[in-house]
């Protein structure tokens, strides 16, 4: 970076080509940068350069330069300056963009390199692609068939290692497979500090295993399984379910805290098989927790809410609504809600309260975070209902005022998105007494005792955005289509919002959504929800500094407060 | 212009049809006398060639293990769809352990199946043949979809070349016993 921190760009040559790519930026990743592969095995951009796999070989050189006078040799023939190529290949992982750098990643040289690499690669690889989860998406299979010979040579007996070590809860091993890279034994030791995994013995007996009494269980060991360029670590949960290429992956968001880590979920044919991480590397750079990725099971969870019902009975969703109606008209009314709506929910709620006014209280889920992508506010979008304007102070743990006001009769009904009141101080006789709405995904001790039920859609069901704890803006999209009559929580507000408007329901698009955000919010006056990037919208939160969030220092955040007090020094 | 088309009347010879009735009890009689070719389906049975593509049938190796592994390579490739596999593990106390993933269902539907062979090209396990059933019936469309045990009944046993796994299986063994690593 220079002084500006505008990253200054230098020009390498690649092929014969000439490009412009970040100064520093690794070799391996600037080629990728210009749209040109160096295969390599393991080199990660998040983790440190071990350079022990050698796939990625490449002819090197650089601009010569007279030694004692420091004047450049020139080429008389192409009249630029000559090239000192280096006399064997370097690897370009461990080389970073420096100013005229030349490379040949097509050379016959290279090219043999990565014969002989992957010829070693196999020699003692099982080759049980068939009941291998990682085909598909594997890198050894790619750069088989991409760099390698084509055929093997090899005619000894192979070598035969554990299959199914079991590594810890949620990883099994199968040594066979291992190529030795150390990716997942630098994850380990880099990022989540817990430096379990290690190498044992010596040679083509060399195996990956946890120290003597340790094991790999820590809440990031499944991005072991990621990283893991082969089908060495799996995902127990995961292990033999389907093959990668039925699975559709689509863009999300995880729900687990307001860290807003992106990820990508699988699906196939409306069934979610596994949620991976999605690099952002102003988020979670290409990391994810484990217990994020089990959020996928909620989908098929039997408390699911399958149908719209009044005092229990199943109905139409006209006639809940109409239900839901009378209810809020009867007397005065609290909304209970929470960051787990998206933005436009927060938005069409806010259209709805000031429709039917009355107070709006966000229930907090507060529990202490691990300071990485867990962060101590266990909901993905507090920070929306700011935004939208639903809300102006923070959440809180327990409705001791919506407590005390259904008791003293002074609100008769409650319109309650997704939470559980009992949990929240309000005693379920009490609810039974008031007039309770719930709108929400499961049931829970307060949906029990509701009046009126109308069924949402979990986050892999719809479409959206959510605002994290860095104000950043980021989109999810539906992976699977919510159970048969349900529809997207927007329409149901929507339709809500007619029946007490008198109007018929328009269901608005996102866009539509937006666009009403846009005039009347500031801070998104300039964002259009189409335009919004994969990478999310740094929104300026400013005006929000001082009101005290119980975010605290995780991986690519730093709370305001803090900062502000050291500013001070 | 339009143009005229002539009918010609028929002549005395064509008016009495008699021609025509020769003619045809000629071709009548010609094959009354040819040799029969009709088989009496259902009891007699056509020979089936080499090479023919009946109903896919998955088989087992000699030894009695299913050779099927669900790699879902043959769902992926077939082009109608035709076929479900639900991948499964292979149990800890099952002979073939070692071969770890096995299909836990395995569903082809014959009423989609266009017969084209293509699962069994693209097997990389040799466990799903074409062979020679060609008469698939049912009166409900859900008999129509066969499972992994009627898959198995009709597909038999297959001899094997490779022994794959067993050598696989042995090579484990000889690893245990202190042999080449
Ligand atoms: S298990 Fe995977 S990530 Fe770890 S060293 Fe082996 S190949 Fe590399
Ligand atoms: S024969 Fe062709 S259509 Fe029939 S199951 Fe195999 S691949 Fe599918
Ligand atoms: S029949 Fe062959 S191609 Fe199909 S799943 Fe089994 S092993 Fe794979
Ligand atoms: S990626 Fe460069 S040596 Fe492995």
């Amino acid at each position: 970076m220079s002084d500006n921190g505008q990253t200054k760009m230098v020009p390498i040559n690649i092929d014969g080509k000439d490009f412009e790519v970040p100064e520093g930026m690794n070799l391996v990743d600037a080629c990728e940068s210009v749209g040109v592969e160096v295969p390599h095995y393991c080199y990660h951009t998040h983790l440190s350069v071990s350079g022990n796999c050698r796939m990625c070989l490449v002819e090197m050189g650089t601009p010569m330069r007279d030694r004692a006078t420091g004047e450049p040799i020139m080429d008389d023939e192409t009249g630029k300056q000559k090239i000192g190529w280096m006399p064997k290949p370097a690897i370009a992982c461990a080389s970073k963009a420096a100013p005229g750098v030349h490379i040949k990643t097509q050379s016959e040289l290279t090219k043999s390199c990565r014969e002989g690499v992957m010829e070693f690669l196999l020699a003692n690889h099982p080759l049980d692609c068939p009941i291998c989860d990682q085909a598909g998406e594997c890198r050894l299979q790619e750069f088989a068939t991409d760099y390698g010979r084509g055929f093997s040579r090899y005619v000894e007996e192979k070598n035969v290692k554990p299959k199914r070590t079991v590594l810890g809860p949620r990883v099994t091993l199968d040594n066979e497979r291992c190529i030795l890279c150390s990716r997942c034994v630098r994850f380990c030791a880099e990022i989540d500090k817990n430096p379990v995994l290690g190498f044992t013995e010596r040679g083509s007996h060399s195996t990956l295993t946890c120290y003597p009494g340790t094991q790999l269980d820590s809440n990031y060991s499944l991005n072991t399984v990621d990283i893991c360029p082969v089908g060495a670590l799996t995902s127990t949960d995961f292990r033999f379910k389907m093959r990668v290429w039925f699975l559709k992956p689509t863009k999300s968001i995880c729900t687990e805290s307001s860290a807003g880590v992106n990820t990508e979920v699988w699906s196939r044919e409306g069934k979610l098989y596994r949620v991976t991480p999605r690099r952002n590397d102003e988020v979670n750079d290409s990391w994810m927790t484990d217990s994020g990725r089990m959020l996928y099971k909620m989908v098929e969870s039997e408390a699911r809410m399958q149908r719209f019902r009044i005092d229990g009975q199943v109905c139409t969703l006209g006639n809940a609504v109409l239900r839901a109606r009378e209810l809020i008209q009867l007397g005065p009314v609290a909304y209970v809600a929470s960051g787990h709506l998206s933005v436009e929910e927060q938005a069409m709620l806010r259209k709805l309260v000031e429709k039917e006014p009355g107070s709006v209280t966000f229930v907090g889920h507060t529990k202490e975070g691990d300071g990485r992508l867990i962060t101590n506010d266990r909901t993905p979008n507090v920070r929306g209902g700011l935004v939208t304007g639903l809300i102006k102070e923070l959440p809180v743990a327990e409705l001791d005022k919506l407590r005390r006001q259904l008791e003293s009769g002074e609100i008769k009904t409650v319109v309650c998105y997704g939470e559980d009141l009992t949990k929240a101080g309000i005693p379920s006789e009490l609810l039974k007494k008031a007039n309770l709405v719930y709108l929400g995904t499961h049931r829970n001790a307060t949906s029990d005792v509701a009046r009126v039920l109308l069924p949402t859609l979990t986050v892999f069901e719809k479409t959206g955005t959510f605002i994290n704890q860095q104000f950043r803006l980021q989109k999810f999209y539906q992976a699977v289509p919510g159970p048969a009559g349900l529809m997207p929580d927007v329409y149901i507000l929507d339709a809500l919002l007619a029946e007490c408007a008198g109007g018929a329901p328009c269901r608005p698009t996102l866009e539509q959504i937006w666009q009403d955000l846009a005039a009347k919010v500031d801070i998104l006056a300039e964002v259009k929800f189409n335009k919004i990037p994969e990478t999310g919208l740094l929104l300026d939160g400013s005006a929000y500094a001082g009101l005290p969030f119980c975010e605290g220092s995780g991986w690519h955040f730093e709370p305001q407060r803090e900062l502000a007090a050291t500013s001070k020094f | 212009m339009s143009k005229v088309v002539e009918r010609k009347p028929l002549t005395f010879l064509e008016k009495t049809y008699l021609p025509q009735i020769v003619g045809g009890l000629k071709i009548t009689l010609q094959n009354a006398f040819r040799p029969k070719v009709t088989l009496q389906y259902p009891e007699e049975r056509p020979p089936i060639p080499e090479g023919y593509r009946g109903v896919p049938t998955l088989v087992r190796d000699p030894n009695g293990r299913e050779k099927c592994v669900s790699c879902q390579l043959c769902e992926f490739v077939c082009p109608p769809k035709a076929i479900r596999i639900t991948p499964g593990e292979i149990p800890e106390e099952s002979e073939s352990v070692h071969v770890e993933k096995g299909p836990e269902d395995f569903e082809i539907n014959m009423l989609r199946c266009i017969y084209c062979g293509m699962c069994q090209e693209v097997c990389p396990e040799e466990a799903i043949f074409l062979q020679d059933i060609y008469s698939v019936v049912g009166t409900t469309r859900e008999e129509f979809v066969y499972h992994k045990q009627k898959l198995y009944e009709l597909g038999g046993t297959l001899p094997d070349e490779h022994y794959k796994w067993d050598k696989k299986k042995a090579a484990t063994e000889r690893a245990a016993a202190g042999g080449h690593h």
